[in-house]
């Protein structure tokens, strides 16, 4: 199977953006080689500005940046781009909407090696209680490319989520119909719905062909876009599947799940689990090992969906 | 405009005035605000709007504009008194400072507001915000300048130091910092509560070329915003040793006046010693 981190096909998109549009540009702290925001640099030397190890103020220089016209891609690793530069993010970007998009890498447990302190686990929860910001965490590459190119369009602040590792192709880049805001339902089925994003996306599609086996039909959902949410189509799923489990590597608490289920219980109150990271921080290993020492298999979606069938029979 | 005479410094002496009785008058009727530190920046505001900068409140969003930044963003009612007297806006605007709606907010908000280049208040961030709207002009060689005011308390935020690295290091001759170097801050007096001393040998070291002045010393901005447009290859900062509460005598160089509001009857004896002292 074919295999793409999403930061690396960030950088490749940048670079066909930069191509495009003339005012686009690009900002990292120091560590262009690991975001790929590299290639972009060596296409648009005039536009790429590193800002050193500074990220408050790398977010900082964006804001002028983007006040003065420009669109402005801004990259770090999550947890410093969210973490160290929060409030820079707050009150410079998502107060005064100014458009400009953190495109931050290493999100989640898939670091791997470097350990908690560089795993970002909360990111999701912080970006999406601010306003104006929008919540992008796509599941591979061909989609990260196409996160990329409606972000360019979208004016605004955003928040686009990406990960370390190779992860598998879920899309062919030429046929994906990526909307910001639409869920894209990658798999039908009557019994449960999985709603996942990033790179839990494949595992649950991995995980919805096993259950079939056993006469279990899972819907999958990719929702790449945690905000703002697609409602519509957690509603239409919660009336048709009755059971939702959602899917993350993220910690539990504010993230994807939350999202999920702050929609159905507002709406139509079914049997939400969700699957991710039980509040508690990372550590050194590699990335499968670490996805596996914490619950985010296969094998933990398929328990859990078991979990959620049996919770909806007894109700019956 | 921009000669150094008689004229142009009476000129400005007298917008720093109107200045000075708006923030007190605005800050009367809000019943809330920054007085000491909007006070002390009021003669460098009228030098920059009434002379230095190229803006025309006719057209505020012309591509090739003067950009101010209010970095210390909580002195925003010598911004909206300038914006108003330049004008921006209608003086009426001014009554409705921190009132549900008003587009006079606590701290200068720039998509409510005609004028306002920059969403600060959180301090340190409007000097970054500076250096990424100097890098633009650097792109797109729109030949306009940026002008950012600082607060001398407001060197403590490291962030501060984050963004003038950058500015030195990407030799932005077409930035001006200023500092409000009143020496007050909230809980007392700038070298007692968090030292920032020597401040010029902090920007020398990062490559930038300081003008110290006095800054209620209208000829001496203007010198100093004029030597500035010489210095090539560096940006400029300008220490303007000010006096918090500039101009009314009991709120004079009293960390106490920080972000109070005069009372009524406070209101009218500033007004009275304003009037006095021109």
């Amino acid at each position: 199977m074919e295999k793409q981190a999403t930061r690396d096909a960030y950088g490749q998109a940048l670079v066909e953006l930069g191509h495009l549009h003339d005012d686009i540009v690009v900002l990292d702290a120091d560590l262009s080689s690991s975001t790929k925001t590299a290639g972009f640099g060596k296409a648009f030397p005039a536009r790429f500005i590193n800002a050193g190890i500074a990220e408050q103020n790398m977010i900082g220089m964006a804001a002028g940046l983007a006040a003065a016209g420009k669109t402005v891609f801004a990259s770090s690793f999550a947890i410093f781009a969210v973490g160290r530069a929060f409030e820079q993010v707050r009150n410079s970007l998502a107060y005064a909407n100014l458009n400009v998009k953190v495109c931050a890498t290493h999100a989640g447990l898939t670091v791997g090696e470097d350990g908690g302190s560089h795993q970002a686990v909360e990111d999701i929860a912080v970006m999406r209680s601010v306003p104006n910001m929008c919540v992008v965490v796509p599941a591979d590459g061909p989609s990260t490319k196409a996160a990329l190119y409606r972000l360019y369009q979208r004016k605004g602040p955003a928040y686009l989520r990406l990960g370390r590792p190779a992860v598998p192709k879920i899309y062919d880049g030429e046929k994906i119909d990526f909307v910001i805001g639409k869920g894209i339902e990658l798999r039908k089925g009557k019994d449960v719905t999985i709603i996942a994003c990033g790179i839990m996306v494949h595992k649950s599609l991995e995980a919805a062909k096993l259950l079939a086996e056993e006469g279990i039909e899972a819907a999958v959902i990719d929702m790449h876009t945690i905000k703002p949410i697609d409602k519509e189509l957690i509603i239409k799923q919660a009336r048709s599947t009755g059971a939702i489990l959602t899917v993350e590597e993220h910690n539990i608490i504010g993230g994807l799940g939350s999202a999920v289920a702050e929609v159905v219980a507002e709406n139509h109150p079914v049997f939400v689990e969700r699957l991710g990271i039980e509040d508690i921080f990372g550590q050194s290993a590699g990335p499968e090992e670490l996805l596996e020492h914490y619950g985010l298999t296969i094998q933990n979606i398929i328990d859990k969906i078991h979990l959620l069938l049996n919770k909806k029979k007894e109700l019956k | 405009m921009r000669e150094i005479n008689n004229d142009s410094i009476a000129l400005v002496n007298e917008k720093a005035l109107i200045i000075r009785e708006s923030i007190i008058k605005m800050l009367g009727e809000s019943g809330s605000g920054h007085t000491g530190g909007s006070l002390s920046a009021a003669d460098i505001m009228a030098c920059l709007y009434f002379w230095e900068l190229n803006i025309d409140p006719k057209d505020p969003k012309a591509a090739g504009r003067d950009r101010f930044v209010l970095s210390k963003g909580h002195a925003a009612p010598v911004l909206y008194a300038t914006l108003a007297e330049k004008g921006f806006f209608p003086d009426e605007y001014l009554s409705r400072l921190r009132k549900l709606g008003s587009p006079l907010q606590g701290h200068p908000d720039m998509n409510k507001l005609s004028g306002v280049e920059a969403s600060t208040g959180s301090l340190g961030q409007g000097i970054s915000w500076s250096v990424g709207m100097a890098l633009a002009e650097k792109m797109d060689k729109t030949g306009y300048r940026v002008y950012a005011l600082l607060g001398d308390g407001e060197l403590q935020e490291g962030m501060v130091w984050e963004a003038v690295m950058a500015a030195g290091h990407y030799h932005l001759d077409n930035l001006v910092a200023i500092v409000d170097n009143n020496s007050l801050q909230i809980d007392g007096r700038v070298e007692k509560v968090m030292g920032v001393q020597p401040i010029a040998d902090k920007f020398k070291a990062f490559n930038w070329e300081v003008l110290s002045i006095d800054g209620h010393n209208v000829e001496q901005i203007m010198a100093a915003l004029e030597k500035a447009r010489s210095i090539k290859n560096r940006p400029t900062v300008i220490v303007a040793k000010t006096l918090k509460g500039k101009g009314c005598s009991f709120m004079e160089d009293k960390a106490e006046w920080h972000g109070v509001a005069p009372k009524k009857d406070e209101v009218e004896r500033a007004l009275a010693e304003l009037h006095a002292t021109h």
